[in-house]
């Protein structure tokens, strides 16, 4: 199997506050990978390293290799990498535009002009994203009338208009109800085919059910995220190496 | 108990005299409105609301009272502060919201706010020494230096505060969501603000932009300095169109108070009436801030 994304020794600080030590990670290509962990051990900030969000908060400074395909992923150009690299947030954040729009985003601003083929686009994303049949006579709605699993969907869609081949998730279920989040869950299971895809969790059965490789990030005292352990999901579930993992997924804290 | 009862007559007390305070500026807005329009009541009965409103002819010596020359000088100087303001409070309020960093926010914030505490006199004279002697360079016959231009220019840099502020808070009260979610796309920056944050904050942009108009029709002082207070229906002085700004003007602000302090009988009231469509205009435009500014608070962020 291909590893898609690596790091090597990372480590990030906010100023003078180490937040992420040493995380040495081999994320594979085409496969479901969740982090889970307590809050503060530095998940999202993990995730947000992948496509340089961490650039645009101040103060931030890191050092270590990230690589994507096994290139350095600091060397390329972020707006570049962000079109490689997709993500969907916490709380759905579709644009106050229609639905149509929201999805033609990412391929406009990327330069794209022929109405034709932005038609297609947007279909085959809103397929992909399981949102076609709902909202296919009413691609000139708002996105922001959609339902907030729909609103979701519909984020996932734009993301994946840009043609990414990795898809970073924030917590994606976070703000959703129960019925919505299985549908996201569905859809990252037939979307692992083609992305890899890297999702943060706090729910510890939605990281059982859809990923096929767990990283579990630990903090203590210092609140300094660390890697405890990375595995397939299965064994960290039935098997894990580390006390503290055993301890996390069984619920003794967190 | 006594102690009790005697905080709740100060807090009724404090009740009360907020709610006098509120109703008093209604009165003083109803009653302001109320005696011009009663002054002006001679000059709409004798001389008639058209020869007022649509005649351009403003000779009192002769009985003729036609402001519309004025009403056009007044239009015309707004235009004009709109559009030489309109891109520099729009830069100004970007740059302040998305791309400054604080500590450059920090200077430049106040010194646009400072814009707006500099008396109207002051901005007069600046045109007079400066502006007007530069204006007058422009080689056309008949150019004075005084004229819309001036005026037009004075009044933008007098409006930019007023619309750099608010365009400010409604850039700002764009969710940063929408930010991280355009850039996470591959957006650039400036992408990100010309596709999300501008047209998310739309409406609060254009509120912004009608009280900077509602501000340069009331500007007095200012254009009585720089715009050369002719009664004469302003024209180009060339064949070429864009002369037109060259030409002197009066708005109804300055033709109020340019001849109110010697004005009588008929006369007198034929300023007032000047003054009621000085009011109507403003109120127009406040009304359609108000509209836009309601718009912009109903657009959902997220459905609830």
């Amino acid at each position: 199997m291909n590893t898609k994304l690596e790091t090597i020794e990372f480590n990030l600080y906010y100023g003078d506050f180490h937040a992420l030590k040493d995380i040495s990670v081999k994320i594979p290509e085409k496969r479901v990978t969740a982090l889970i962990g307590p809050s503060g051990s530095g998940k999202s900030t993990f995730l947000r390293t992948f496509n340089r969000m961490n650039d645009l908060i101040s103060g931030v400074r890191t050092h270590g290799d990230v690589l994507i395909d096994n290139v350095d992923l600091f060397k390329i150009d972020p707006v570049a990498l962000r079109q490689n690299i997709g993500m969907v947030f916490q709380k759905p954040n579709p644009f106050p535009k229609s639905i149509f729009e929201n999805v033609a985003y990412g391929p406009r601003v990327t330069g794209l002009r022929d109405h034709k083929k932005l038609e297609e686009i947007v279909e085959s994303s809103l397929r992909s994203a399981a949102l076609w049949d709902e909202v296919k006579d009413d691609l000139a709605k708002s996105g922001l009338a959609l339902s907030g699993g729909q609103q979701q969907r519909l984020c996932i869609a734009r993301a994946l208009a840009v043609q990414p081949t990795v898809i970073l998730m924030d917590e994606p279920a976070a703000s959703l109800d129960p019925i919505a989040t299985q549908k996201i869950e569905d859809l990252i299971h037939t979307l692992s085919e083609n992305y890899t895809i890297v999702i943060v969790t706090h729910n510890m059965q939605q990281a059982g059910r859809v990923s096929d490789y767990t990283a579990f990030f630990y903090t203590d005292d210092t609140r300094t995220g660390r890697l405890v352990e990375f595995d397939e999901t299965k064994i960290i579930f039935t098997n894990p190496a580390d006390k503290r993992t055993e301890d996390y997924i069984t619920g003794r804290f967190g | 108990m006594k102690e009790k009862s005697g905080r709740m007559i100060a807090d009724q007390t404090v009740k009360y005299i907020l709610f006098i305070s509120a109703i008093l500026s209604i009165i003083i807005v109803l009653a302001i409105a109320y005696f011009i329009f009663r002054e002006s009541i001679q000059a709409w009965k004798e001389i008639g609301f058209t020869n007022i409103i649509l005649k351009s002819v403003w000779r009192p010596g002769q009985d003729q009272y036609g402001i519309l020359a004025m009403i056009v000088g007044s239009i015309a100087v707004t235009i004009g502060a709109i559009v030489l303001g309109v891109p520099l409070a729009l830069g100004t309020a970007i740059f302040l919201g998305e791309i400054a960093p604080k500590g450059v926010q920090a200077l430049l914030r106040p010194a646009v706010q400072l814009l707006a505490g500099i008396p109207s006199v002051v901005y007069g004279l600046f045109g007079m020494v400066v502006l007007v002697p530069i204006i007058r360079r422009i080689n056309v016959p008949g150019n004075s230096g005084y004229g819309l231009l001036a005026a037009s220019i004075v009044l933008a840099v007098m409006i930019l505060p007023t619309i750099t502020s608010i365009a400010e808070d409604a850039i700002r009260a764009v969710p940063d969501s929408y930010r991280s979610g355009s850039l996470a796309l591959g957006a650039t920056k400036w992408q990100t603000i010309t596709k999300v944050v501008l047209p998310a904050g739309r409406s609060g942009i254009i509120a912004g932009i009608i009280l900077g108009v509602g501000r340069a029709l009331g500007e007095t002082m200012a254009m009585i300095m720089v715009i050369g207070n002719s009664v004469k229906f302003p024209k180009p002085l060339t064949a070429n169109p864009l002369t037109f700004y060259l030409s002197k003007a009066r708005t109804l602000t300055g033709n109020i108070a340019v001849e109110i302090s010697y004005a009588t009988g008929i006369h007198e009231s034929a300023l007032f009436a000047t003054g009621v469509v000085l009011f109507a205009l403003i109120i127009i435009v406040n009304a359609s801030a108000r509209w836009f500014i309601k718009r912009q608070s109903s657009i959902p962020t997220t459905r609830q």
